[in-house]
């Protein structure tokens, strides 16, 4: 019995040593902190930025932008780098959780096509720097859905009960049965809430699954017909499954950005700016892009993508289409009610 | 024995880390900003007393209960198998209920949804069987699957552990004096098992009621369940103080009913899981 | 007769209930073809890509460090508690007791936003830290109950007897009382160990900052689709617990009066 004792205590210590070692070792790089969405970067990317610069990247996921402003919010955690979207941003801002960038350090930002500077959430642009936009759209499966998809309706037709997948998220799924009815995504009127609210209870026994990122498992597998995508997961999908297909909807849609920010809490500000920087190189930039199929707003880039991206209606829609899209804009306390109809949507029988 | 000393460090650490955050969230559950400061309140309280938190509620205690009948029905045979199976036998099918506890349990939860899905391997089965094929992935059934797998063992231990314990001088009495064999599981072995019973149930019924990573994974996200509603108050709605509330009343339920445990388990340190 | 097989049959089926899931998870990590359900011929490759999975890794270290540590620092707390709590009067017992069984029968996700909340009153970054202050918190109850009857078990004459004969408190401790009460140790740092290399809802709420355990890596790979990668890792921790468990249990077969201890 001593002996094992003995033996166990002896494992367990020099396990414990090996590992301060090793961790001892890794101290001396700087590491910088990652916060970003699931599969949303071309992981060989990271490899290259730590072997380039000699710094440690701490790659973190989070899956909806909620989410990673309730972990940063308290400021309990440093990330020096996070990928939020647009009324996400301006909501950092209006709340003093951002650093300002020093631009004098991400010279690449020259690249970033101007059309995606000074929008709304970020009017001066001094907080953030766009690495993806896109739209959100239906993707349906052609050998399940005959008809032609042009419209929010289909996700009400019974034809396709528990063949539909919708948003795991607040704002992407309410924002849907209110473009529906034709209302603002941003609306602050009760009875349009209250009307989106009755919609999606209604559509709640149609629908397989409300889900974020198994969406794309789930399509491409053929085991729903329509789903609620953005535009960039679409691309990802069609590529692995031809009989899939994208539109945004005739009633318009949500139409984002998403951009690199630096939060207060980060301990490496110039560290992130090489990041950023780097991010906005147009290899790097590129090789995301067609890693992960979203649209960039690095003009370089885009001008080298696969003429066939380049012009592909689903990841670059035409200024008619997007005319039609809507920003989020930040709800405000208005996000208690939200909350509280998206209870009741997951509540209801 | 003058050893009390030693036992100060763990009382330091437990106060530290165990009542003071459970202080914090009490206070979160009581307090509200208002203009000057923190203000004292009920209204997180009364919010959720509003029906539709009630009916997440009832449904969660609804699922969690159905489970927890299920390990039940399941389990109380398997445990009186391994507990009359010889010595020998005995540990080794211990053993073998122990061993996917080990592993992590999302990984569990993990392989139930690649077999339940449309195409999935059970309904590739099926479909070779010529039988209709089966759509539970993302349902009641599926969740309260994904419960009884990953909480069957709780019920299985507990219950055997009473077993093993019962002096079989007492079974062999009863057989002496002409009980059959249901009498004397009527009798005699099921009241001496209830206290096994009864944590079992506790064992399931708590980790089911409060989990949102099952109903998650399995449910897909179509299910509020206590746990999901906690969850949503700290990382995405960002109500603090009404997750706090719910997670105080939450904390009372269980303490409540490990009450009523201690009442019928005597024995308090053998109501263990192991 | 027919009983006797009624009941082997009943025990295979539950059997394979609890290893089904387990057995194909671990045939499909072997699987050529990316699409479940379909055979593509035998390969590893899913494991050469599990290795080179940065993020994987790095989660398998946390994971390590974290329940070596976490269980190494209840045990030594836990076992010194339990010793204290068994000299206690019934009163302060019963306080400390209560006390112990909170953490748990707690929901582990109100355990986990309690702590959560703690650490970000009193600012302390969430990270790796904070992850094994709360893996040590939730663990330390655990060694306590499995040292506790060990303790009861003790024959009290032995401690005087060593006092009588000269020794002095920390010595019998030390001589007497510890090497009597070991299996019960043994069993607690084993149980503290595998709670926290199983644990996800508390490292959920309590980590950030780039420390992420395995738990957490498998759940966000789970949701974003079922991945090749991830039956391999199930099938290597699937080996690591049987091989485990048969070493302890050959050990403890060596004296099989222990036997029942380990589980």
């Amino acid at each position: 019995m001593k002996k094992l004792i003995k033996k166990c205590l002896l494992i367990s210590f020099s396990v414990l040593m090996i590992i301060s070692l090793t961790a001892c070792q890794g101290e001396k790089k700087v590491t910088i902190n990652v916060y970003n969405w699931g599969e949303y970067i071309d992981k060989s990317v990271i490899g290259e930025f730590e072997e380039k610069y000699g710094i440690n990247v701490n790659y973190e996921l989070f899956e909806t932008n909620e989410a990673m402003y309730q972990k940063i919010k308290p400021g309990a955690v440093n990330y020096d780098v996070a990928i939020p979207s647009d009324y996400m941003i301006s909501k950092m801002i209006e709340e003093d959780m951002l650093l300002k960038i020093d631009f004098d350090n991400v010279p690449n930002y020259k690249y970033i096509d101007d059309k995606f500077k000074n929008l709304e959430y970020d009017p001066t642009n001094e907080y953030s720097v766009p690495y993806m936009w896109g739209t959100v759209g239906i993707l349906y499966n052609k050998t399940m859905v005959k008809e032609p998809v042009n419209s929010w309706d289909i996700l009400w037709d019974e034809k396709y009960a528990k063949q539909i997948l919708m948003q795991d998220s607040q704002r992407e799924t309410i924002g849907v049965a209110l473009q529906k009815l034709g209302y603002s995504l941003n609306t602050n009127n009760l009875d349009e809430l209250e009307e989106a609210k009755q919609e999606l209870i209604k559509q709640k026994p149609l629908v397989l699954a409300y889900v974020v990122d198994e969406v794309k498992d789930k399509m491409i597998s053929g085991e729903a017909a329509l789903a609620v995508v953005w535009a960039g997961d679409a691309v990802v999908m069609i590529e692995q499954n031809p009989d899939l297909a994208y539109v945004v909807p005739e009633e318009g849609s949500n139409f984002f950005v998403d951009a690199m920010v630096i939060p207060k809490t980060s301990k490496h500000k110039k560290e992130a700016e090489m990041f950023i920087n780097f991010m906005c190189e147009t290899e790097i930039a590129l090789k995301n892009t067609n890693y992960i199929g979203y649209s960039t707003p690095h003009t370089e880039a885009k001008k080298m993508l696969d003429p066939k991206v380049a012009n592909d209606p689903v990841a670059y829609p035409s200024d008619d289409i997007l005319e039609k899209c809507e920003v989020y804009r930040d709800l405000g306390d208005m996000v208690k009610i939200y909350d509280r109809i998206w209870t009741e949507i997951k509540a209801a029988k | 024995m003058k050893n009390k000393l030693i036992a100060y460090p763990y009382i330091v650490w437990m106060i530290l880390f165990i009542v003071i955050p459970i202080l914090l969230v009490l206070s979160y559950s009581v307090t509200y900003k208002s203009d000057t400061g923190l203000a004292f309140t009920l209204q997180h309280y009364k919010r959720f007393f509003d029906p539709l938190y009630i009916n997440v509620l009832i449904h969660s205690m609804n699922l969690a209960l159905i489970s927890t009948l299920i390990c039940l029905v399941l389990g109380y045979p398997m445990a009186m198998i391994i507990a009359k199976a010889p010595v020998r036998h005995r540990n080794m099918m211990v053993l073998f209920f122990v061993i996917p506890m080990w592993m992590n349990f999302l990984l569990r939860t993990y392989s139930w949804m690649s077999l339940l899905e449309r195409s999935g391997l059970i309904n590739k089965l099926l479909k070779l069987l010529q039988l209709p094929t089966l759509n539970i992935m993302y349902t009641n059934v599926a969740v309260v699957l994904g419960m009884v797998y990953n909480f069957l063992p709780f019920m299985v231990l507990p219950i055997y552990s009473v077993l093993v314990k019962i002096d079989k001088s007492l079974i062999e009495a009863a057989q002496d004096l002409g009980a059959n064999e249901s009498e004397v599981f009527l009798k005699i072995t099921l009241p001496l098992s209830l206290p096994g019973v009864i944590s079992g149930f506790i064992m399931v019924f708590m980790p089911a009621i409060t989990t949102f990573v099952i109903s998650r994974l399995l449910g897909g996200g179509q299910f509020t369940l206590i746990g999901n509603l906690i969850e949503q108050q700290f990382l995405s709605a960002g109500d603090w103080n009404f997750g706090s509330a719910i997670s105080i009343l939450m904390l009372i339920l269980i303490l409540l009913s490990s009450l009523v445990m201690s009442k019928y388990g005597k024995d308090k340190e053998g109501v263990g899981l192991w | 007769m027919v009983n006797r097989f009624l009941k082997k049959l009943y025990s295979f089926l539950i059997y394979l209930f609890l290893y089904a899931p387990i057995l194909i998870l671990i045939i499909f990590s072997f699987n050529n073809s990316k699409s479940r359900g379909s055979w593509g011929g035998f390969t590893l490759k899913w494991y050469g890509a599990l290795f080179k999975d940065s993020q994987i890794m790095s989660a398998l270290y946390y994971t390590i460090t974290v329940a070596v540590t976490s269980s190494i620092i209840a045990t030594l707390i836990g076992t010194a508690a339990a010793i204290g709590i068994y000299s206690m009067n019934r009163k302060q017992k019963n306080i400390v007791m209560n006390l112990t069984y909170i953490p748990v029968l707690n929901a582990d996700i109100v355990t986990g936003i309690s702590l959560m909340i703690l650490f970000i009153f009193i600012k302390l970054p969430l990270g790796f830290m904070t992850l094994l202050i709360a893996h040590i918190t939730f663990n330390i109850p655990y060694v306590i109950l499995s040292v506790l009857p060990k303790l009861k078990q003790l024959d009290n004459n032995l401690y005087e007897a060593a006092l009588d004969l000269g020794a002095t408190p920390w010595y019998a401790l030390w001589k007497v009382i510890i090497p009597e009460i070991m299996p019960g140790i043994i069993t607690g740092a084993l149980l503290a160990f595998t709670l926290s290399i199983d644990d996800f809802v508390i490292s959920f709420f309590t980590t950030g900052s780039g420390v992420s355990n395995l738990s957490i890596i498998i759940y966000s790979m789970a949701r974003r689709g079922i991945k090749p990668k991830i039956n391999a890792l199930s099938t290597l921790m699937f080996i690591t617990v049987l091989s485990l468990l048969f070493i302890i249990n050959s050990r403890t077969n060596k004296n099989s009066q222990r036997k029942e201890d380990v589980i």
